[in-house]
């Protein structure tokens, strides 16, 4: 669907994309991962034409850049970070434009889309409003049905989320959940727990270069990063419980952690080995009459590969 | 060229949300009222020609003022980005706005033609220079939007925008009032390029093809810039 090869971006003297390849293929849902100024929007705005390259080459479906620009601009829907909008149009007029640059002449199909969308964005309340009056999420969300307007196969959205409140970054994340089951799409971020909970695909990209590219899952695997145990006990002595711990297997660092109610005593165990403690964890603590209130392996492993691949030599 | 109508719509439609369209052209009407009748019933002429000598040089701080915001917003708020990541081309982006700017200068002129109405009443007045007068300052009107456009595309400030469009414009309309301090061989292209000659020749109803000509040039000199200054500043 998408072929990058060799993409590089040069401003003036400062490289700002490095050599990226890449192929996305139809219906993916991508992630785009990086540290601010890491070349994430440099990449995407490439990828829709506003910029051109330094070197390398992008196709999308049959068509490449630069000779087919305005075919490739009519197949993709962008939003650019933070929606930058008309402020003084309304909204409902701001999307009729958009509608008419975007090649949808027959009113009727015009206003079915409108109401398409309006429903998919929740638009309805505020069609008549001016852009300017809107909050933060109404602009991302108007800004989204910007993207989607002719249904495009490919959608690139720069950093939807950001900025945004948890309600509004769960009611965009539902948004690109679902539009996703049919389309393409690349969106850039840097909120981990977001690109693992609706990536099929995360490339993690630093000083403008991609230094992973995997499923979320494969990347968790395949980092040697260790893995983390949390544990919570309740009724047991802080050294008691850690000796017994310790005495599990000697590979293991058991460290003491802030409680995470009163009351309890917490550890966080580091596993450098591959092994699964968890077992032997569990049948040690159960021949005492401590009470485990907390006992979860840790889900932030992502973060720890995203600081570890982005922030050497920092 | 669809889309250059949409972009055209689209900003001329602009004009009138916001309120620059109505201050800029009750500046437009008090200046050149005022202007033109203070001295209109001293000479006692049955004719526009003092209103359209005044033309060129309230234009060119008047189109500037129009045509500031027509990049320089864009970019400063950011949507130049939506704009050009649509299906428009960088010619039809910079045509669509160059017509909606010309087509709001003409709009301005429209309450003018009511003084040419008022003077029938009180003289014989000729027809050809008032029509004449009218074709020449909407080719002025082009000549001079198409500088505020390219001067509008070399920035995302407004009014660095507005300042190098006036001083554009204004070059051009006192141009051939600098004649004399030319060298001698010179003078004529000067001349030529000056705005002022080739627009007094048409107000006075004499429609020449090189005046058109010259018009039209500076039209398509300054958006084939504007189209440049896009294609580099990408």
């Amino acid at each position: 669907m998408i072929e990058v090869k060799k993409l590089t971006k040069y401003y003036k003297d400062f490289l700002a994309v490095d050599n990226i390849s890449m192929t996305i293929r139809k219906g993916e849902i991508l992630g785009l991962l990086g540290p601010n100024g890491a070349g994430k929007t440099t990449t995407l705005r490439m990828l829709t034409g506003y910029f051109r390259p330094s070197s390398g080459s992008i196709k999308i479906k049959n068509f490449k850049m630069p000779e087919d620009t305005i075919k490739i601009k009519s197949l993709i829907g962008y939003l650019p970070e933070s929606a930058p909008l008309y402020h003084n149009m309304l909204v409902y007029d701001y999307l009729e434009y958009i509608a008419r640059i975007k090649g949808i002449d027959d009113k009727e199909k015009r206003y079915d889309r409108f109401l398409q969308l309006s429903d998919l964005c929740g638009l309805s309340s505020i069609m008549a409003k001016p852009i300017a009056n809107l909050s933060k999420g109404l602009k991302q969300r108007v800004g989204l049905a910007h993207a989607m307007m002719t249904d495009p196969e490919i959608l690139i959205l720069d950093e939807p989320t950001s900025g945004l409140d948890p309600n509004q970054i769960a009611e965009i994340r539902d948004i690109i959940k679902s539009i996703g089951k049919e389309k393409t799409i690349i969106f850039s971020t840097h909120i981990l727990s977001e690109a693992e909970a609706t990536c099929d695909r995360i490339a993690i990209i630093d000083k403008g270069k991609v230094v992973a590219d995997d499923t979320a899952t494969h990347l968790k695997q395949n980092s040697k990063h260790n893995s983390v145990i949390k544990l919570s006990l309740k009724g047991a002595l802080k050294e008691d419980a850690a000796s017994l711990l310790q005495a599990i297997d000697s590979s293991l660092d058991v460290k003491n952690a802030d409680p995470v109610e009163e009351g309890l005593v917490s550890f966080e165990i580091i596993n450098s080995g591959n092994r699964d403690f968890r077992p032997d964890i569990y049948l040690k603590i159960k021949e005492t009459d401590w009470i485990i209130a907390q006992f979860s392996k840790e889900s932030q492993a992502l973060e720890k590969i995203f600081r570890e691949l982005t922030s050497k030599e920092a | 060229m669809k889309q250059i109508k949409n972009i055209a719509v689209k900003e001329f439609k602009d004009y009138f949300i916001s309120p620059i369209a109505y201050i800029v052209m009750s500046l437009f009407l008090i200046v050149t009222g005022w202007f033109f009748f203070s001295t209109f019933f001293i000479f006692g002429r049955a004719d526009l020609r003092d209103f359209f000598s005044l033309l060129p040089i309230i234009f060119s701080f008047i189109i500037p003022a129009i045509t500031m915001r027509l990049f320089s917003e864009e970019k400063n708020v950011g949507s130049y980005e939506t704009l050009l990541t649509m299906p428009v081309s960088f010619t039809e982006v910079a045509l669509g706005k160059f017509f909606a700017a010309t087509l709001f200068t003409a709009s301005m002129l429209i309450p003018t033609i009511s003084y040419p109405i008022f003077i029938s009443f009180i003289g014989e007045i000729d027809p050809g220079p008032v029509i004449g007068g009218y074709l020449g300052a909407v080719f002025l009107a082009a000549a001079y939007c198409s500088l505020g456009l390219f001067a509008s595309s070399l920035t995302r400030n407004q009014i660095i925008a507005f300042i190098i469009g006036c001083a554009l414009c204004f070059t051009l309309t006192i141009l051939d009032k600098l004649l004399f301090f030319m060298p001698a061989k010179i003078i004529s292209v000067i001349d030529y390029i000056g705005a002022n000659s080739h627009f007094s020749n048409i107000s006075k109803g004499i429609i020449d093809s090189r005046d058109i000509i010259y018009f039209v040039s500076v039209v398509f000199i300054f958006i084939f810039s504007t189209y440049i200054v896009m294609h580099e500043k990408n």
